[in-house]
């Protein structure tokens, strides 16, 4: 027996090609049920930058002192274009829980789906790594949902252009692989039963502190905020897209926003995949 | 063998130290159907978790079809099939999805997963439901479905974990039809239960488990010889001071096999022979015998013989 095992093993290793048909027989499945789903996916997506472009960038201008709102007056910017990368961001983010980690507390919790997932032929980690590109995929498709609405709707014009399309697709890459991450690391940290808490607890605040509103230059005048923000992953994803998108805001250096994405992408990952082997691996 | 378990065993530490397997050795045939016996909590289910590589031994090797579990989970995967106790099946998509996808996830083109999952709608009579989803099917229709969709990609072993818990009778028995089907392709079964009957009635061999060790291994038909007795008498009495007395007494009866004193009485494992029972009462009247139960020789009275409880206590 032990030399048939043997033998065994060492044919495993050099076969990889199950490992990528199981993974492409996941991602088949998830793009066929999201195709059914397509409709409440597309309103999903736009109802959050719909409503908040309307208000502030439409209804509030058309009142008295709505420019008031704008924190980047002094640079001549309008708020729509402050918004237009915050709110991709912000799609892209929320990509991620919808698709991850809102599924996943239902899988975990009520009705062990995730079992039958986990049976595939493939290591439990590429079960994982396979929502995380799912997700992404998501976010993607979700930051072109919201590009022409935030670029339409605003009353007064929104100044964008590309500065690099490599770079702006490298970006929207890792922040979308990045989301992913963070709605894995969520979904298999937070219980089943507490999966509403989050958006009160994480998604409201990494949201209003993660320069989607306001670019990080702007937090200047309060230093501590500035520094302490730097710890929440939309920063980057938002400074990102505004470094590549509206490259007139002030924003990071590109280095360092493609440098903080990464570190994040692995950190998230890592902490996702251990958090999901421990969930359905006892 | 097919399957083989050596020295398995397995503690959680979450909630203090529990032992759910300790120390199991285990080998099935290839095209047996192997039952897993025992009442609740005996280590069937964490055995069988270990088996289809979702938990880990705290020690111990568990090799199916040649390949070590614990070392290549991923490839194991390939040879096994697994319905486990609750409902897994996808709830986005309907029944032929759920077989088509299994069967693309194992790596068979689109023809041959569609082909594959025809056939097996056929072959489980599932063909009419193949466009509802899973939250319109009855138990007994998912459990059927879970199955088929287990051995989509003709794996070598299936395991069934408790595979009739909430069913009602009749799709008892039409799962054990399907799972006796099972059997003319050649695939290996393991299953487990607490139901005396089904391992009896399905089962090539059976091993009956409890506080996760294997207390004993045989075919249905040689564990209920080897109790020597065709009959258990339970007695249940209402004056139990004599109970050594009365016991030495019932032992000595002609046709008696064996009279163990419990706590509420005494329980006799007796041939069928004739007169027996009115010699038995007549005898215990003078204890005040409050309820008599009469069983013929079951898997359970082997539990019984062996634990001294019964499988659903």
């Amino acid at each position: 027996m032990a030399t048939s095992v043997a033998h065994v093993q060492s044919a495993s290793r050099t076969g990889s090609l199950p490992y990528a048909r199981a993974f492409a027989g996941l991602l088949l499945r998830d793009l066929f049920v999201l195709r059914r789903e397509l409709f409440p996916f597309v309103i999903r997506v736009c109802m959050n930058p719909l409503l908040f472009l309307f208000v502030f960038t439409f209804v509030m201008p058309h009142m008295s002192g709505g420019a008031a709102l704008n924190p980047t007056a002094a640079t001549g910017m309008n708020f729509g274009t402050v918004l237009l990368p915050g709110l991709m961001a912000v799609a892209i983010m929320f990509s991620g829980i919808a698709a991850v980690a809102l599924p996943l507390a239902q899988e975990f919790g009520v009705t062990r789906e995730i079992d039958d997932r986990v049976m595939c032929p493939l290591p439990v980690a590429g079960v994982a790594i396979e929502k995380i590109c799912f997700s992404a995929l998501q976010s993607m498709v979700a930051a072109a949902i919201v590009f022409p609405l935030a670029y339409y709707i605003p009353a007064t014009p929104v100044v964008a252009h590309v500065s690099s399309w490599p770079v702006l697709f490298l970006v929207l890459v890792l922040a979308s692989l990045t989301s992913g991450a963070l709605g894995l690391t969520i979904g298999t940290s937070v219980k089943p039963q507490q999966i509403g808490l989050i958006f009160g607890v994480v998604v409201v605040p990494i949201t209003f502190l993660g320069c989607v509103y306001y670019p990080w230059a702007a937090l200047v005048h309060i230093r501590w905020l500035q520094i302490g923000v730097l710890i929440n992953p939309i920063v980057y994803m938002s400074e990102g897209l505004r470094a590549t998108l509206t490259p007139n805001l002030p924003h990071m250096p590109e280095w360092l926003i493609l440098g903080m994405l990464l570190v994040f992408l692995v950190l998230l990952t890592t902490i996702g995949i251990r958090g999901f082997r421990r969930r359905v691996i006892s | 063998m097919i399957v083989a378990l050596k020295g398995l065993r397995k503690v959680f530490q979450s909630r203090g130290e529990v032992i759910a397997v300790d120390g199991i050795d285990l080998s099935v045939r290839e095209g047996e159907l192997f039952g897993l016996l025992g009442p609740n909590g005996a280590g069937k289910t964490t055995t069988i978790s270990i088996c289809t590589t979702r938990a880990l031994p705290t020690a111990g090797v568990a090799v199916i079809d040649g390949i070590d579990v614990v070392r290549s989970p991923a490839l194991a995967r390939r040879s096994i099939g697994v319905v486990p106790q609750y409902n897994t099946l996808d709830r986005a998509c309907t029944i032929f999805e759920n077989i088509y996808f299994h069967c693309l996830y194992f790596g068979m083109s689109r023809p041959a997963a569609r082909s594959r999952t025809d056939q097996l709608l056929g072959q489980f009579h599932l063909a009419e439901r193949s466009s509802s989803y899973p939250s319109q099917l009855s138990g007994g229709l998912a459990q059927r479905v879970q199955i088929a969709r287990a051995i989509a990609h003709r794996p070598k072993v299936l395991f069934l974990d408790e595979p009739s818990a909430g069913l009602d009778p009749q799709s008892r028995l039409a799962m054990w039809e399907a799972v006796r089907g099972l059997r003319q392709e050649g695939i290996t079964v393991v299953l487990t239960t607490h139901y005396m009957e089904e391992a009896d009635e399905l089962c090539d061999r059976v091993a009956i488990i409890d506080h996760g060790r294997i207390l004993v291994e045989d075919t249905p038909a040689a564990l209920k010889s080897s109790v020597g007795a065709q009959r258990v008498y339970a007695l249940e009495l209402i004056e139990r001071s004599g109970l050594a007395d009365l016991t030495t007494q019932i032992q000595a009866l002609s046709g008696v096999v064996r009279a163990e004193a419990m706590p509420a009485g005494v329980r006799v494992f007796a041939h069928a022979a004739d007169g027996l029972l009115p010699e038995i009462i007549e005898i215990a009247s003078a204890s005040g015998l409050r309820d008599l139960t009469i069983q013929e020789t079951s898997l359970e009275t082997v539990f019984i013989q062996l634990t001294g409880r019964d499988l659903r206590e």
